[in-house]
Formats: structure tokens, sequence, C-alpha cells
């Protein structure tokens, strides 16, 4: 898809916005299309929907999973709660901002190419640490496992398809 | 013609079981060896995995953490035949960790094809919904109350007085909503249901439906389970494609019943009931004060029988083989069985269903068998992040509701975290308040504002403040976010806490008389 029509806000709000869809479902559908919800959308979108901008705002920012920007080429998903932080996260946290220069959960600059994110939980706790990269699921993730992931997924990112 | 399994749950593809079914193809086509690839469930080993099976005369030998680099290897051994290999774990039904389990709600995880129907029917799927079809909706009721089924989510309220309540209201619309917002750090059951069986929670919101009279069912799942939720989808075109779902349930005109996958979006506090109905009406999941409670006013107002996934997924076996069947498992009022999920620091993680009065101990020893590290196991987080630290003293108290009350304990969603002798208590009560001020809703202020004063003050603690006052402080503000929350997110974080201030005061840097001094 054209990247200016995709990003067309009315059309974009139109496109997603069918009968019976709850505000949540759509955000969902417009991520799954652009990796991110533009702002531009809030207001279409409240107007669809008979809402306040501010319902709609609420809504975005209430919810983790949804982000206003897009992704950074490279982004690393690691879980950090109790089950990983008993195999050693927060180590693994550690080597990972070392090994990548970023820091988690630290506002990105459009354009960088990492971004390091904490989550809570991804239903690997038998087999922890957990984390996902590049939304691949990975367990039992050592530093060296991390290393060797980490740049496969780089270098897909610099040679593109 | 041999026939190969390898598991699709997201353990298994986590650790690269589709790079590993791509290897075993490619490597049998090169043989020129004719097998059949199933892509089964996980058997809830997940220690062993990726585990491939492969069916022999014996039964289904099992290869043990099967990378794609082994397989040349595991095929010049005699793979097809289960031929003899370091990874050879014999038979699988064989091994002591799973055949003395007492699998009830997970009888066929890991047997069948989780998305085959056949399979479903054939390893006894739709006997329940069958049975709950010819029984008037009341006595399907009364039936789920002898059971002595109560919610595995971990509130543990009887299933069957819920279902009942929902079927008393008048109302034009009831819904079923299954919450699959298992966000518990240390669970994973609900997730080995829905990749690894899901036809059975479909079963187990049919049967709901049939017996209150609701319609419309939604399955709100965690938006981290992404593969829960791919597998759902296909396993509900599926059933409705095979007339389980639309006006006619299973053929009977008597019945009708539409159901959903909808998705969640990060927010921990979605697994409480209320906060999750907020969120699948598409708005942010706030917690709404009780009364009234969802069965009377739940989804858009209207009456709503509310279970998660594990309950929802024990109907079925509870209508196939009547309620005295499952009842006769357990102690005292925690009746059947329940699927512990060990997990952490721990040597052969993953599931483990066993009746109720089991204890900690057996767990951690005869099917954990110790921790991953090596090191003594030192303090066990019982009931997901709002749940209790357990200390070795702790260990021997059966597994029953009432008996973990009685020490201030929760089974919750019966996920067991074990932390070895380099655990810092401190740290970890100090992320429990973090969590709480990540995740907190921020209705009411107790759980909003006390949570971010929690970390405040365990920080203070840490850095050398182990004053009395310091301690009090963080006593008093637990005693009000217990007392004064609006749910358990901010009710239940000061358990962690307080466990660890009770039982590993050192951790704070403090003498365990002071501590005791304070608490008198």
């Amino acid at each position: 898809m054209d990247e200016s029509l995709a990003m067309a806000p009315d059309q974009l709000v139109q496109r997603h916005a069918q009968p019976g869809r709850s505000l949540l479902a759509i955000l969902h559908a417009i991520q799954d299309e652009l990796g991110y919800v533009p702002p531009r959308a809030v207001e279409p979108l409240a107007r669809r929907l008979n809402l306040s901008r501010a319902e709609v705002h609420g809504v975005i920012t209430y919810y983790h999973h949804f982000r206003t920007q897009p992704l950074a080429p490279v982004t690393v998903q690691l879980c950090r709660a109790e089950a990983c932080r008993s195999m050693g996260t927060e180590a693994l946290a550690q080597h990972i901002e070392g090994h990548t220069g970023c820091r988690f959960d630290a506002a990105h600059e459009p354009g960088a190419t990492v971004e390091l994110e904490s989550v809570y939980c991804l239903g690997q706790c038998a087999l922890s640490p957990a984390m996902m990269l590049n939304g691949t699921l990975h367990a039992r993730v050592s530093p060296r496992k991390f290393d060797a992931l980490f740049a496969a997924a780089g270098k897909r990112v610099e040679v593109p398809a | 013609m041999t026939r190969i399994y390898v598991p699709r749950d997201s353990s298994a593809l986590a650790l690269g079981a589709d790079a590993l079914a791509q290897a075993i193809e490619a490597e049998a086509a090169r043989r020129g060896i004719e097998i059949e690839l199933v892509r089964n469930g996980t058997r809830g080993l997940l220690w062993l995995e990726p585990l491939v099976e492969v069916a022999t005369p014996e039964g289904r030998i099992g290869y043990a953490n099967v990378e794609a680099a082994d397989v040349a290897a595991l095929f010049d051994a005699g793979l097809a035949n289960g031929g003899e290999h370091a990874s050879r774990v014999g038979v699988v039904d064989e091994i002591p960790y799973l055949k003395q389990q007492q699998r009830l709600t997970f009888a066929r995880i890991g047997i069948t094809d989780p998305l085959s129907i056949d399979d479903y029917v054939a390893h006894g799927g739709l006997e329940g919904l069958r049975r709950a079809l010819q029984t008037d909706g009341d006595a399907a009721c009364e039936a789920l109350i002898e059971s002595g089924l109560r919610g595995r989510g971990g509130a543990a309220f009887p299933a069957g007085i819920k279902w009942r309540t929902v079927r008393g209201a008048k109302a034009e619309q009831k819904y079923i909503v299954c919450n699959a917002d298992e966000g518990d750090s240390g669970t994973f059951s609900d997730r080995l249901v829905m990749e690894s069986d899901p036809y059975m929670l479909i079963e187990g919101m049919l049967i709901a439906g049939v017996a209150t009279g609701a319609t419309v069912g939604y399955i709100y799942v965690r938006s981290e389970y992404p593969h829960a939720i791919a597998t759902l989808e296909t396993a509900l075109a599926r059933a409705r494609a095979a007339g389980w779902l639309g006006d006619s349930v299973l053929g009977s005109s008597a019945h009708r019943f539409e159901l959903f996958v909808a998705k969640g979006a990060g927010s921990y506090v979605c697994g409480e009931e209320t906060a999750l109905l907020e969120s699948l009406e598409g708005k942010r999941g706030i917690v709404r004060a009780k009364p009234p409670v969802p069965a009377l006013a739940g989804l858009h107002g209207q009456p709503t029988v509310i279970n998660n996934v594990i309950t929802l997924a024990t109907v079925p076996i509870i209508f196939a083989r009547g309620a005295a069947f499952y009842k006769d498992f357990g102690m005292g009022r925690s009746r059947g069985t329940l699927p512990f999920q060990l997990a952490g620091n721990i040597k052969r993680g993953g599931l483990v269903e066993l009746a109720f009065g089991v204890t900690l101990r057996e767990l951690l020893d005869e099917y954990g068998g110790g921790t991953a590290s090596g090191r003594p196991a030192r303090a066990v987080q019982v009931g997901g992040p709002l749940g209790t630290y357990l200390p070795d003293s702790q260990w021997d108290i059966p597994m029953d509701y009432e008996a973990y009350a009685a020490v201030g304990a929760v089974i919750g969603h019966g996920g067991l975290v074990v932390h070895d002798d380099t655990s810092n208590l401190a740290e970890l009560a100090q992320y429990a308040m973090h969590f709480c001020a990540l995740e907190s809703c921020g209705k009411c202020t107790p759980c909003r504002i006390g949570s971010t004063r929690g970390v405040e003050v365990i920080a203070r603690i840490r850095n050398g403040d182990t004053s009395t006052r310091q301690v009090q402080l963080l006593r008093d503000l637990c005693d009000t976010m217990v007392s004064g929350s609006l749910c358990a997110m901010g009710g239940m974080t000061p358990y962690p806490v307080m466990s660890a201030l009770d039982h590993f005061p050192e951790d704070f840097g403090l003498a365990d008389h002071a501590t005791k001094a304070a608490a008198a």
C-alpha cells in the first residue's frame, strides 16, 4: 500500500472502523496494518465513534500494547517479571544494554535502529528468560544466545529484501 | 509410514520447533523414509522441549531438547524406529513426571493435534456437551455446584453458583466471557489449553451457554499470546464449519451460540473481571465497583458468566464423567484437580496436574527436581505477582484454598515461581510495588498512590534507613492498600511485600528482632 494513502487518517479509520467493532479492536486493526497508531487518527476516530478525543486518546495511552510512533527496525521485548528474574533476566538486561548501547524503556528517537522494551510475562515461565525479537518468541535466552539472535536480526535489517 | 510428532505450542516454537519440523521432513525425504509429521500440542513437560515423539509398537518414544542441527544424527540412530540416542527419553507416557499426574482437564494435551476435530472427538471430546444438551439448564447448574468446581483464575468462587445466578437473571441477552488474560508471571496453564487443546475451551463455553441461556461468548486473550490467539481463531472457524456454533448447537435447534476471540492490549489489571469487561467494551480497563456483580450486570450491563480458561476447560469432563467423579478428587472444600505450573528457577519446569492436597515440597522435589541453578531453593512465590513468598518452613502445607488462606497465602492460578539462595527478597518486594505502580488502573487511591510510595519506602530501607519508623511506615502502607483498594491489584500487592519482610528480613538489612518488634 502507498505510504501516503495508508497514512491518510480518514481513509485509515474508514478502513478499520467496521460496524460492531469496539474502539480497542479498531486500534488493533490500525496497529496491525501500520505498526503503530498515528496520533492524527484520534480526531477521525472520535468523530466516527461519537466519542470525545480525550476518550480515544485515553484508550490509546492506557494500554501498553499501543504505540504512537513506528517501531524501530530491531525491537527487543524482554520479560522482566518474577519467573524471568529468578533466572537472571536483570543481568541479561544489563548485558543487552551494554551490547546495544541503548536503554530499556527510553523514549527512542525517530530513526533509531534499536528499541529495548520491558514486558511483563510472555507465558514462557518454565523456560526463562524469555523475549520477543521483532515479534518472534525466544526462550531460555542467555547473553550468548541474545548476541547471536541480535546479530542475525541486524543483518536482516541491513539487507532489505 | 512412521508417524513423528513435533509440538506446535509456543514453548516449543520459542526453542526452534518450526525449523526442527522442517529439518525432519527434509531429512526423511532425503533418505526416502515415508513419514507423517503431526504438529501436536505440548505434553506439558516443558523442560524437555522441543520434545520429538515417534510412534512405535511400544508406544510413543520421546527425544528431548532436539534442535534442527541434531536431525541427521537422530536419523542415523534410527529415529524412525525409536532407536537409541543420547536425547532419547523412552516411552513418554511412562515418564514418572507425567505418569504420576492426575490429568483430568489436561487428559488430551500433547497427545492430539490441537486443531483436529477428529482427534478431539476420538479422545472423548463433545461427550460433556452432548450430555448437557440432554439436561435441563437448572440441573446443569446444580451439577456444576455439586462438582465443587471453584473459579481457577484465583478468586476460587464456586462456578456453579455464578452460573445459577446468570440463569436466574431475566434479560434479553446474556453473555459467557472467558478470562484468558493470563498475566501472572509463573503461569501458563491457560495458554496450554488454548494452544494445545482449544476445542475443550470452546466446548466448556458452549456448555455454559446451554446451561445459562447465554447465546454469545467472548474469549478475551492477552495480546502477549499471539500463538494462542491464532490457534483459537482457527479452532473457532473449524468448530463453526462443523456445526458446533450458530443457530443450532450440534444440531440442537433449542440452543444457539456464537463465540468470538477478543484481543487484550497489554494491561495486567484487565485480568480483573470488571476491568476485563470494560476493556471488552472497548474502553480503558478501569475496575468497576461491585455490586452489581457481573452475573447480574456484566458485559454491556447484561448478565454475564465470566470464568477463567481452566474453569471453563474443566467443565466438559465434569459433564462427561459426572459431578461425583470430579468431586472425588481433592480435599476439604478444594475439590478436583489443579494444574500447577512449575516455573522460574526449577530444573524440570512444566505443567503438573494433581488433586488438591499435594504439598509444595512434593511438587518442588519429586516433580521439579530442585532448582535449575543447582543451588538450594530459598523462596517460592505461589499464585502470581500478588501471591505470597513462602519460605522452606511453609512448604509442607497442603495445597488447599483454605489451608493456604490460614497462613495468609493464596493458591491463585496455581503458578509456582522458585527462587534460589542468590535471590534478594527486598528487591523482589520493591519490584512488586513497582509492578503495581505500572499496572494500577488508577481508580482507587491506595493502589494508585500507595504503590509508588511503596517503591520509595522499600528503596529507603534498602538504602540503609532501617529504622523502626520506616518499617512501620511500610507496614501501615500495606495495611491501607489491603483494606482500602477496590480490587486485588492494590489489595494483594502487599502479600509478596509483607511475606518478604516477615520471612526474609535480612534481605532488607534488618535484624530479625527489629521487624518482629515493629509487627507487634
